[in-house]
């Protein structure tokens, strides 16, 4: 039985097309991964749109958008059709450059983290030597479209929203990225291929028992920080700053955030379940057997990421807003310090090799 | 098309390196800079120096630009055009800049040591943290304890700025 192979469809995709066609064919080749990608990014982010409006009415007893195509299902497509014809509008005398690079900004950086996720068995656009690195590093530079955003807008709300996200984003990618570290001191890589392949006997989040669970934990509070999300929604307060740092923005510009953030939702998710959930592995490898094996482990996949994305929707609806204040002594005063010491727990752990 | 990937990388560090340095508006200075980092970040990653790339990435583009935004925040009169320096004050930094890249071209055209190795290694993060802690030749851990103490003693640096206000305040009481 061979559980991680060495084949990726894409890179044979495009291997192909350079030997029937040269170079051309090897460009083709990268825009039919890139359009895949991007057509990727479209739907999940409208499906994901739909499910977060479905799951938030179930939690208050409503219904949600039932009116268009079945259970409501084409509401969002509605809506985004609605934000295409819509009038681009905006503040007096923004900086138009500042104002539009933003969002050119913040997608690039959701997609880029996306093409290095593993959605199944060789389906992955690059497998790089450092992964789950490389997606806080391109993360990271997500912040810097906000802040331009809140900046160009040449709103003072947006302002405040602008630079409240950078803030949350930048204390809690440290808390995210010491859980993540936890991980990578007992799988010893950083490329998500190998994260997984570490875990065909058993998952993570048993294997570590109790610095994994803690390390789960923290990355769950730090990746709901990082997205923006209730109970960490600060920087759109609407009761304080209408709708922060994308006060301003108006059709496909508002659109081009709400995608990008519910794609980075996606992409926090996709970690957590690569790094504790085994990924696209089946559970005890109860699908190992029959054909179709990547199709198996997209279907895998795709049922935890869909079990993340529902735990930080339950958030979202259960919890209320955090202050400033403490949302930054969660951030510097307990997740931090409990993160710092759940790694040297892990190090004694693995050194004399008590995990599971 | 790993030439053609290159000079369109080299163009975007040029041009926009240029413009970060003579745009009168401070933000898109560095939003500019901002440009340019990615652009070298990318040149890493064509070298198949992933974790080089990765860091230029987390470090400068995550990091530093963050606290450049912050700091740019913080000047007096950010949303007005800075004013544009008299030609006499030109000539100084264009000779030192010409002179620069004439110097750099010199020594790197007199220099015979390199040859281009035409097999890309990759470098895992493993052989970095090996040569970083490591006492042999070649190794770099006293730079390494160099740099942790310096960024100690700018941690407690900054903690003592921070606190300075509230210390008097007790010392007065």
């Amino acid at each position: 039985m061979i559980l991680t192979n060495t084949t990726n469809y894409f890179a044979q995709l495009i291997d192909y097309l350079f030997e029937q066609m040269g170079l051309g064919g090897q460009i083709l080749g990268y825009v039919i991964v890139a359009a895949i990608y991007l057509t990727f990014f479209a739907v999940a982010g409208l499906l994901l749109v739909y499910v977060e409006r479905r799951v938030a009415a179930f939690f208050q007893l409503r219904l949600g958008p039932n009116r268009v195509g079945p259970w409501g299902l084409l509401q969002t497509i509605a809506d985004a059709l609605k934000l295409l014809a819509k009038e681009i509008t905006g503040t007096e005398r923004k900086d138009k450059l500042l104002y539009h690079a933003a969002y050119f900004l913040v997608i690039p950086a959701a997609l880029i983290g996306l093409s290095v996720i593993p959605f199944s068995n060789g389906v992955q656009a690059y497998d790089l030597n450092i992964g789950v690195f490389f997606i806080s590093a391109v993360s990271s530079v997500g912040v810097l479209g906000i802040l331009f955003g809140g900046w160009g807008s040449n709103n003072k709300y947006s302002l405040i929203g602008g630079m409240r996200s950078g803030l949350q984003m930048i204390s809690y990618e440290l808390s995210a990225g010491l859980a993540i570290l936890t991980i990578i001191l007992m799988a010893g890589s950083l490329q998500m291929s190998e994260i997984i392949n570490q875990q065909k006997d058993l998952w993570f989040i048993v294997k570590g028992h109790i610095p994994a669970l803690i390390a789960f934990v923290i990355f769950v509070i730090a990746g709901t920080a990082e997205s923006n999300r209730t109970p960490f929604d600060l920087p759109e307060g609407e009761a304080e700053l209408g709708a922060g740092f994308h006060s301003e923005y108006s059709g496909m510009g508002f659109a081009y955030f709400f995608l990008a953030e519910f794609i980075n939702m996606f992409i926090i998710s996709a970690v957590a379940v690569t790094l504790f959930f085994g990924g696209w592995l089946a559970p005890f490898g109860i699908t190992d057997s029959l054909p179709w094996q990547p199709l198996w482990g997209a279907v895998w996949f795709f049922v935890k990421v869909s079990g993340m994305i529902f735990l930080l929707m339950w958030f979202r609806w259960t919890f209320p807003r955090l202050r400033i204040d403490q949302l930054l002594t969660l951030e510097w005063k307990y997740l931090l310090p409990v993160g710092l010491l759940n790694i040297v727990l892990m190090a004694i752990l693995v050194y004399y090799n008590i995990i599971l | 098309m790993e030439k053609i990937m290159f000079y369109l990388l080299a163009a975007i560090i040029v041009i926009f390196a240029y413009m970060s340095v003579t745009s009168r508006k401070l933000y898109r200075a560095t939003m500019y800079l901002l440009f340019v980092l990615l652009a070298v970040s990318g040149l890493y990653f064509m070298m198949e120096y992933n974790f080089m790339g990765a860091v230029q990435l987390s470090v400068y583009a995550g990091g530093i630009m963050v606290l450049f935004v912050y700091a740019v925040m913080l000047t007096d009169k950010i949303g007005e055009p800075l004013r544009s320096i008299p030609a006499k004050w030109k000539i100084l930094p264009v000779v030192v800049t010409v002179g620069t890249a004439l110097l750099a071209i010199y020594a790197i055209y007199s220099y015979q040591g390199i040859s281009a190795d035409n097999e890309a290694t990759v470098t895992t993060v493993e052989q970095v943290g090996e040569k970083l802690l490591s006492y042999e030749d070649g190794g770099f851990v006293l730079p390494f304890e160099v740099i942790s103490i310096l960024l100690l003693a700018a941690m407690i640096g900054a903690i003592v700025i921070a606190k300075a206000k509230k210390l008097v305040n007790q010392e007065k009481n």
